[in-house]
């Protein structure tokens, strides 16, 4: 039988028949079969966070072993190189394993809920993109294991990283490891951009979008073009070890400065991509706990755009000491500080939002509030270095450390622990205990404080980062101790996180549909999702579906228990990119074993590129060609190719 | 209060038409992400040679032959490819497998001589930081040819198979699309390290 080549959509209301049909459809297959084949962005959005919540918890180990070794003067904890060590593995897991990935798990399950739609753009590329990532997690900690991590800092400058002055293969393990990971983020990003302008539900026009799909749209837009850059240059550093080649080795000619440039290019995009999707958790978080919506919906949507735009203009900022043109270093100056007035309208936004609220201060709300205030603090400090000649002074000292915590730790790790307050019930049907939420946010917050405030005196005092340890005469042990033991009640503030989670997910209350009252919707479904997510597809008329009784906008309703049923398969519908009008009804792939295959075939081919063992490199690119020739071949059920034919 | 209604769109297409559909937006982004990847390439370039002392080119004056034939046939082969396209788009299997093929026998002769090229070059990989971007350069380029030519392989194959029809063969202009950009993307290269010496950039 030919399938239509059009169709009109039948209507109907959601009822229990339809969605047991859907069901039937939709659901994953059970058992461990369906575990490694499933394209449920819900399942791989799960995955995501808990790995990167694995992994945020190994960056802490080392963190603390760090802060151990710097809590009095001389201490002898660690090596000299094992310490080297230890700091680049805390800021390789940190940036790179936890904080993009932890994002991107909680925009693969939350997207298609908000959206309206049934599953991403491109479900196994979805899964694929989890595998990678996890393959290259495994590979960077196997260098870590046998004693090859990285040491040369997250942003591993040459001449370090070269071969001359580090034989080992530390950076091998890095720089291949990185060029795997980009895949990953770089397949993602693709999915998220094409799921935000294509899998809408109808009605939800460019200006309905709630502001976490604003932070994740503009980070993988971002993502897409500047992850290559990366890549490149650890492939490039690769070559320079391996293959005697000159990029950035003076004596062939080559320029160490091009790290730089190519490192900072995606570096500064990079720090706003893990920053942009966490505010848009609290943009979109905040209001519902104060029970209005957010005040400046536009100007923030606006803001979180153009402060991606103002990113790709201040990469050089990380290079105000490397003795670049003056009038180089006064533009990019120039563009750092204003990058800062649309931040500042975020904050005064989620201000104000407080302000004229009612505030239910529960465990994500103060999560959200904290935020706003360690943000203030991390933009103050970061608006200090962002002029040349204070730079000059602060730069490679604690200082900077302290200002790169606030923003890292206030900006994604406080809105993801309130991101998880705040949907865990919908993620898992169990509510968190607030009760142990209050211990776990006042001992974050506190230790976090008492750890990370003293490191910018520690800074001003001269004490410089990266430094293994200190002779007592500086006089910087006193606030090392204090430093170090805050450092300590944050990190049992986490952990106090990750016990509420484990206890709550296997006994929580249960959680009811909407628990908070929310306004999109995610909070129309019950908790968790079923596999199909919308019986019947949503159509929506206004930013807030769920709040119009109650903000009483005297506007055409939103309809969500009735619409498409689009039920002949496993099937959804795609719109136009602004305006969000039906144009397509698309099948969608079923389990498939494709993509963990060629994740599979891609770690080979970097374990043997790694150890250049020429035979087995060509049977990886191979499997590479077989795992995507099986993945690309055209499929009757997509309606990629004719029934009638061959 | 006005009325909940829900979308009740009229008939709709189903599943990807002709060229349309959610695939052609993928190949779009990988494209975009790609363009990305070659124009670091190039910055590199740009970079290194803005900053580099005299004599740094170690070919101050390239050889146009056989670098520009080669780089007529790339460019025709994309015509060429666009031929068979338009076969399959009117149910000329025939003409499409011809278009198809003759891509895949053009930009094989292309990787060839360039290959040659290589091999002809006085300097090698490890020679300067010149000779590593020229290779390096080259050779991502010529790693996008091989992936273009399976891609043609396999579109020719399923075309023999008879999978199409004006319908239904979105692969095929995703793949044609593809093809397209891995040459565009030639001439890029083929303006930066062949041309602008003449320009007298990094002479
Ligand atoms: C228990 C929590 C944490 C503690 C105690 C901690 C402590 C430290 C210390 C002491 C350093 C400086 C090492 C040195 O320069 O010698 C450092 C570096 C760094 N931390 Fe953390 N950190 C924590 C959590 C985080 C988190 C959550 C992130 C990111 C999301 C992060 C990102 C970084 C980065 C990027 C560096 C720079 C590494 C480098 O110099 O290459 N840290 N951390």
């Amino acid at each position: 039988m030919t399938p239509a080549a059009l169709r009109v959509p039948a209507i109907d209301d959601d009822t229990p028949e339809l969605r047991a049909r859907l069901h039937a459809i939709w659901a994953t297959t059970p058992g461990w079969k369906g575990w490694f084949t499933t394209v449920d962005h819900k399942e791989i959005g799960i995955r995501y966070i808990v790995t990167a919540f694995v992994l945020l918890a190994l960056g802490g180990v080392e963190a603390l072993a760090i802060r151990l070794q710097l809590a009095g003067p001389d201490l002898r904890l660690m090596t000299p190189e094992q310490f080297n060590i230890f700091f680049s593995m805390h800021g390789m897991t940190m940036i790179f394993l936890y904080s993009s990935p932890v994002l991107s798990g909680f925009s693969n399950y939350l997207w298609p809920l908000l959206l309206g739609a049934r599953d991403m753009a491109f479900p196994r590329l979805n899964a694929f993109s989890y595998w990678v990532y996890l393959a290259a997690a495994l590979f960077l900690y196997t260098g870590f294991l046998t004693g090859n991590g990285p040491n040369d800092g997250w942003f591993n400058y040459v001449p370090y990283a070269e071969r001359q002055y580090n034989p080992g293969l530390n950076q091998d393990f890095y720089a291949l490891g990185m060029v795997l990971l980009g895949i990953s983020t770089a397949v993602g990003a693709a999915n998220f951009v094409v799921t935000a302008f294509k899998m809408r539900a109808p009605g939800m026009s460019i200006d309905r979008l709630p502001i976490l799909i604003w932070g994740t749209l503009t980070a993988s837009v971002a993502n897409l073009v500047v992850v290559p850059a990366v890549s490149l240059a650890f492939f490039l550093l690769w070559l320079d070890r391996q293959f005697g080649t000159s990029f950035f080795r003076p004596a062939g000619g080559g320029q160490p400065l091009l790290w730089q440039h190519l490192f900072w290019l995606f570096g500064h995009p990079w720090v706003y991509a893990i920053v942009l999707p966490a505010m848009g958790m609290v943009s979109d978080g905040l209001p519902v706990f104060c029970r209005r919506p957010l005040v400046g919906y536009s100007l923030v949507a606006l803001s979180t755009v153009a402060t991606m735009i103002l990113g790709f203009g201040v990469w050089v900022h990380h290079m105000f000491a490397t003795g670049l043109p003056g009038l180089s270093l006064s533009f990019f100056s120039g563009a750092s500080i204003v990058i800062t007035v649309p931040s500042a309208v975020a904050v005064f936004a989620w201000l104000a939002t407080i302000w004229t609220g009612r505030p239910v201060r529960s465990t994500a709300f103060l999560f959200f509030a904290a935020m706003i205030l360690l943000f203030v603090i991390g933009g103050v400090s970061g608006f200090m270095t962002a002029s040349v000649p204070v730079d000059w002074q602060l730069t490679d000292t604690y200082f900077v450390v302290a200002h790169l915590h606030y923003v890292l730790i206030g900006i994604n790790v406080f809105p993801v622990v309130g991101a998880t307050y705040f949907w865990f019930p919908k993620l898992t049907g169990r509510m968190m205990d607030e009760r142990l939420g209050r211990w776990n946010f006042w001992t974050m917050f506190l230790g976090f404080n008492l750890g990370f405030l003293p490191m910018h005196l520690i800074g001003l005092f001269g004490m410089p980062r990266r430094v293994w340890t200190y002779p007592a005469e500086m006089g910087w042990s006193a606030l090392n101790m204090i430093t170090t033991i805050g450092s300590f009640a944050f990190a049992i503030g986490v952990l106090l996180f990750f016990v509420n989670v484990a206890k709550s997910w296997r006994a929580g209350a249960l959680a009811p549909a909407d628990p908070w009252g929310g306004s999109t919707l995610e909070w129309a479904l019950p908790s968790p999702p079923a596999p199909y997510n919308f019986a019947v597809i949503p159509t929506i008329a206004s930013r807030h579906p769920l709040w119009e009784e109650a903000l009483d906008e005297n506007t055409p309703r939103s309809t969500i228990t009735r619409g498409m049923m689009l039920d002949t398969g496993k099937e959804t519908v795609t719109t136009t990119p602004l305006d969000a009008i039906p144009d397509r009804i698309v099948e969608m792939p079923c389990d498939s074993w494709a993509p963990l295959l060629l994740a599979v075939a891609l770690g080979i081919l970097f374990v043997a590129l790694l150890l250049k063992l020429w035979l087995a490199i060509a049977l990886g690119a191979l499997l590479v060609l077989g795992a995507l020739i099986l993945w690309l071949w055209p499929q009757r059920r997509l309606l990629e190719r004719e029934p009638a034919h061959g | 209060m006005a009325d909940a209604m829900p979308a009740a769109p009229g008939p709709l297409p189903v599943g990807p038409v002709g060229r349309r559909g959610l695939g052609q937006w993928g190949v779009g982004a990988l494209i975009a992400s790609e363009a990305a990847l070659f124009a670091y390439l190039l910055f590199a370039y740009f970079y290194a040679a803005a900053s580099a002392r005299p004599g740094w080119l170690l070919e101050p004056a390239p050889k146009l032959w056989p670098a520009l034939p080669n780089t007529l046939l790339l460019l025709s082969s994309s015509l060429v490819a666009w031929i068979g396209e338009k076969g399959v788009e009117r149910g000329r299997r025939a003409e499409a497998l011809t278009g198809l093929i003759g891509a895949f026998v053009m930009g094989a002769g292309f990787a060839a001589v360039q290959v040659y090229e290589w091999s002809i070059k006085p300097y090698r990989l490890g020679t300067s930081s010149y000779a590593a971007l020229y290779f390096t350069t080259t050779g991502f380029h010529m790693a996008h040819v091989v992936a273009g030519l399976v891609i043609l392989a396999m579109l020719a194959l399923w075309v023999a198979l008879d999978f199409f029809s004006p319908r239904r063969r979105i692969v095929v202009s995703a793949g044609v699309l593809y093809w397209h950009f891995v040459d565009a993307v030639w001439l890029l290269v083929f303006a930066t390290y062949y041309l602008t010496p003449y320009l007298g950039f990094a002479r």
